[in-house]
């Protein structure tokens, strides 16, 4: 069963809204869209947008809440677009015409985004054959060594899988560390020419030997591995971790996997924003007939809807692109501008500067959401989409209102951002204690580990690193560091922690 | 090729089932779950499975939200959920994933947990029960069942008689005539038929709490049953001096106050069996539960002599379920126990002193495969 062509008439949509963004200076891949029915597009969805994954439960679960979510009519996917070259649409059979406009617009604003924002710079653009390449590797492992055996250790991979470096990829020196790091350290004793066929001359491989000795040795020396906490854990423990050879290969697909989805994960707010804001001018300046006006509006109301006490990132990054545009437009932005104290006068700012459109593709060019925020989010804009902070109250025992400064708005926003919202935890020390126990290290930047959860992924780092885990952390103020030893969770005094 | 999404979520089900089946305790005494029972379905909360991953555990995060109001007013509800990680693992159970079971299958469940054997069933297949497939063909019907392979064939084969089809110019015109559409058949299997009737002591020292568990035994009961013949009936009485037929909601809900006359209630039994269920063709399945308290030896005496006399060799297996209850003497278990023994084949005793004793009791009544 596979997805079907479109039909003539969203082709001839097809080619409408196309030509529209190319007009407006949209620079995208290829776009394939496919005419899908609702239970593919659940499907497609639970695997995470991709037709081939190897087979894990979690994408059954997924499929389990999205298809009883649509049955119920809780919620129902619009569109869904993967980040390859060419990429590939999908659009869901049993919408109307106005809406596969929409979303057509929509997935052309996410496509320029990909091809043209510097963090997708680095993804895997082949990455629909690469996950079906893994999807055929571990499939054979499972054929050789069970399913049930090979999907626990998946368990055990995915429990770990966000301890990656985000920032790793743009890392030259580090890049793909597993690989080219080791071997440097080989070459160390190395005698360097520019002229790689005298290599074997000058480095004759008995010199070689005797070099790689003298190396092994002083690593042996070396006290502590790694030397620098690492944040890359999975690449730590493919280096380190006495591992299969079909378990070392899971865990880098585990790995692989993880960082084709952090661009995604960074640009969230952007990534949406953007898509919004064109498929908002593209449906209103061109493409849309009298007649759908209301649909349209309807349709893209629900989308950019905000409900208390969560922020919709369609609705913040579609208003903070059009937010940057005004006012790069009228040229409220600089020293001049900010320095002026009379808000009637900032308010009717305009220098006639008009340079909104070229600021606004720029910002998509080089800003994540962190960035984007960081950069581009003011007090008027704050007010404007009436933001406030909220804090747990233990008192009253629910969320409550707390602050709605602007500056505390966007330091709330970035700390959410940060990480992804999650906490910084690295690999310290692979030798704690002398006894080949694992040290990981938990940044404490005011907010305490769920100890529950920490738990269970110690227990399942443990099975990786088959020796106990520990973790360096803060509990109420205090460093403490926990244990995994078997079944127990138990706790240790800090002092024992090395500094 | 998307469609090995039913893998996963076949495997998804199987580790769902494997968690009640562990959890089965819990699930049994769970009597919401006897709510939610649908036509063959039931409906059960199961906690979330997630993949542990290191999180933030205090509600303190708090995040950014938008709207009116002033500093100190609550964002929303309090159950409501929120964003970020600020959300406290330590609830289980905040977002419950619904599995839907067929009755079917929860009883296989049971049935492996329990390790229960199949039923042997007695007496001739003598139940008909008809299936509609619609594996007929018929010259008539509505044109959405319209069958177009074989209509197609009809004016093929009409025109080619008639000389009509030219092989040059392949174009078939089916008429009204040619028209076939797809029908059903009826499929007949004589199946085993088995009935269970329930017996309940309602008498004033049986209370709610006494009631719940016999609620949910003889859910689990019916389930299992349920499992191993395709037909079953049910029949309900309930007794305190006097015994009379009910449906099955009075079952649960009555609550009188008067005097315990078991052998009532076995007469009573024993009259239904004789007039609409012959033990030659039906699988008879009695349960009696009570507190344990007859009104005299005397009734006592009488009860044990309908039993061996006339009900026991009719049904099955007789199962007699004593739910303990503070007033209560659970003497009734001693006397059927003394005159019957213990190993007795063809009468079951089980005492359930809580909900936590249901299972073993249910195990006891049902394991022995009769």
């Amino acid at each position: 069963m596979s997805q079907k062509e479109l039909t003539p008439e969203l082709s001839q949509a097809h080619q409408d809204v196309k030509k529209v963004a190319e007009g407006f200076g949209l620079d995208f891949f290829e776009t394939i869209f496919e005419l899908v029915d609702s239970n593919q597009i659940n499907s497609l969805a639970a695997f995470g947008g991709f037709p081939v994954r190897y087979p894990h439960w979690r994408f059954g679960m997924e499929y389990d809440q999205l298809s009883k979510g649509y049955t119920w009519g809780l919620q129902k996917i619009y569109e869904m677009v993967i980040n390859t070259d060419p990429s590939y649409a999908y659009l869901v059979s049993s919408n109307a015409l106005v809406d596969q406009k929409m979303v057509m617009a929509h997935v052309y604003g996410h496509v320029d985004f990909f091809k043209n924002n510097i963090w997708f710079s680095k993804t895997d653009r082949k990455m629909l054959d690469t996950m079906a390449n893994n999807a055929v590797r571990i499939r054979a492992y499972m054929d050789r060594y069970g399913q049930e055996v090979v999907e626990s250790f998946i368990d055990r991979c995915l429990s770990i899988e966000n301890l990656i470096d985000a920032f790793l990829p743009f890392q030259e020196a580090k890049k793909m560390g597993d690989k080219q790091e080791q071997a440097p350290s080989i070459e160390v004793g190395k005698i360097k020419t520019d002229r790689p066929y005298m290599d074997r001359y000058l480095n004759p491989p008995e010199f070689m030997e005797e070099q790689k000795k003298k190396m092994a040795d002083e690593g042996k020396k070396s006290k502590r591995n790694p030397g620098e906490p690492e944040k890359d854990v999975l690449l730590f423990l493919l280096k380190n971790a006495k591992l299969e050879d079909w378990e070392l290969d899971v865990l880098g697909i585990v790995r692989d996997e993880a960082y084709y989805y952090v661009p995604q994960m960074q640009t969230k707010i952007m990534n949406e924003g953007w898509a919004s804001y064109w498929h908002s001018t593209i449906m209103t300046t061109k493409i849309l007939k009298d007649s759908e006006i209301l649909d349209y509006a309807c349709n893209h109301a629900g989308t950019m809807q905000m409900s208390p006490g969560q922020i919709n990132p369609y609705k913040i990054g579609l208003e903070l692109f059009r937010d940057i545009e005004d006012r790069w437009n009228r040229g409220a932005f600089g020293k001049e501008f900010e320095e002026c104290d009379d808000m009637v006068k900032k308010a009717k700012w305009d220098t006639k500067l008009g340079k909104g459109r070229e600021k606004i593709f720029e910002v998509r060019r080089v800003c994540n959401d962190i960035t984007f925020i960081d950069e581009y989010f003011t007090q008027e804009f704050c007010d404007r989409l009436k933001l406030y902070t909220y804090e747990f109250n233990k008192r009253t025992n629910q969320y409550e209102i707390v602050d709605r400064d602007f500056r505390k708005v966007r330091e709330k926003l970035l700390a959410m951002l940060t990480n992804f919202g999650q906490p910084f935890i690295f690999v310290k020390d692979a030798n704690f204690e002398n006894r080949g126990e694992l040290l990981l290290w938990h940044k404490h930047q005011g907010f305490d580990l769920d100890l529950k959860y920490a738990k269970e992924v110690l227990s399942n780092m443990s099975a990786i690193w088959k020796r106990p885990v520990s973790i360096e952390t803060e509990v109420e103020g205090q460093k403490k560091i926990w244990t995994i030893q078997g079944h127990e969770f138990i706790e240790r005094g800090a002092t024992a922690a090395p500094t | 090729m998307i469609y090995n999404i039913y893998r996963d979520h076949a495997r998804f089900r199987n580790i769902i089932k494997g968690k009640i089946k562990q959890d089965l305790k819990k699930y049994v005494t769970h009597s919401e779950m006897i709510g939610k029972k649908g036509k063959d379905m039931v409906s059960i909360p199961v906690p979330q499975i997630e993949i542990p991953k290191f999180k933030f555990g205090d509600k303190s995060q708090g995040g950014v939200g938008s709207g009116e109001g002033k500093a100190g007013d609550p964002v929303g509800k309090g159950d409501q959920e929120q964003p970020g990680e600020g959300e406290a693992g330590n609830q289980e159970g905040q977002h419950d994933l619904e599995i839907e079971l067929t009755l079917q299958e929860l009883a296989q469940i049971l049935g492996d947990e329990l390790e229960l054997p199949k039923i042997e069933p007695k007496g001739r297949k003598n139940l008909r029960s008809k299936t509609e497939k619609y594996t007929g063909i018929a010259s008539q019907g509505p044109s959405s069942l319209r069958h177009f392979k074989r209509s197609f064939k009809e004016a093929l084969k009409r025109q080619i008689a008639s000389g009509t089809y030219d092989p040059s110019n392949p174009i078939v015109v089916p008429i009204k005539k040619d028209m076939r559409y797809r029908s059903w058949k009826t499929d007949v299997q004589n199946e085993n038929s088995a009935v269970i009737i329930y017996m309940m002591d309602v008498s004033g020292s049986m209370g709610d709490e006494q009631k719940e568990i016999v609620r949910t035994e003889a859910f689990w009961i019916d389930t299992w049953l349920r499992s191993q013949y395709k037909e079953i009936e049910t029949r309900f009485i309930i007794h305190d001096a006097t015994a009379r037929e009910v449906d099955e909601e009075t079952f649960y809900k009555t609550r009188e106050s008067g005097g315990t006359l078991i052998s009532s209630a076995y007469k009573l039994c024993d009259k239904i069996i004789d007039t609409d269920y012959a033990p030659s063709e039906w699988n008879i399945y009695p349960f009696h539960f009570s507190d344990g308290d007859n009104w005299s030896g005397e009734d006592t005496r009488l009860c044990m002599e309908i039993l061996e006399q006339s009900m026991l060799p009719k049904s099955n297996v007789f199962c007699y379920g004593q739910v303990e209850s503070r007033y209560g003497s659970g003497q009734f278990y001693r006397d059927l126990s003394d005159h019957f023994g213990k190993e007795n084949d063809d009468v079951i005793l089980s005492k359930v002193e809580n909900k936590e004793g249901i299972l073993q009791s249910i195990k006891d009544f049902l394991g022995k495969g009769k």
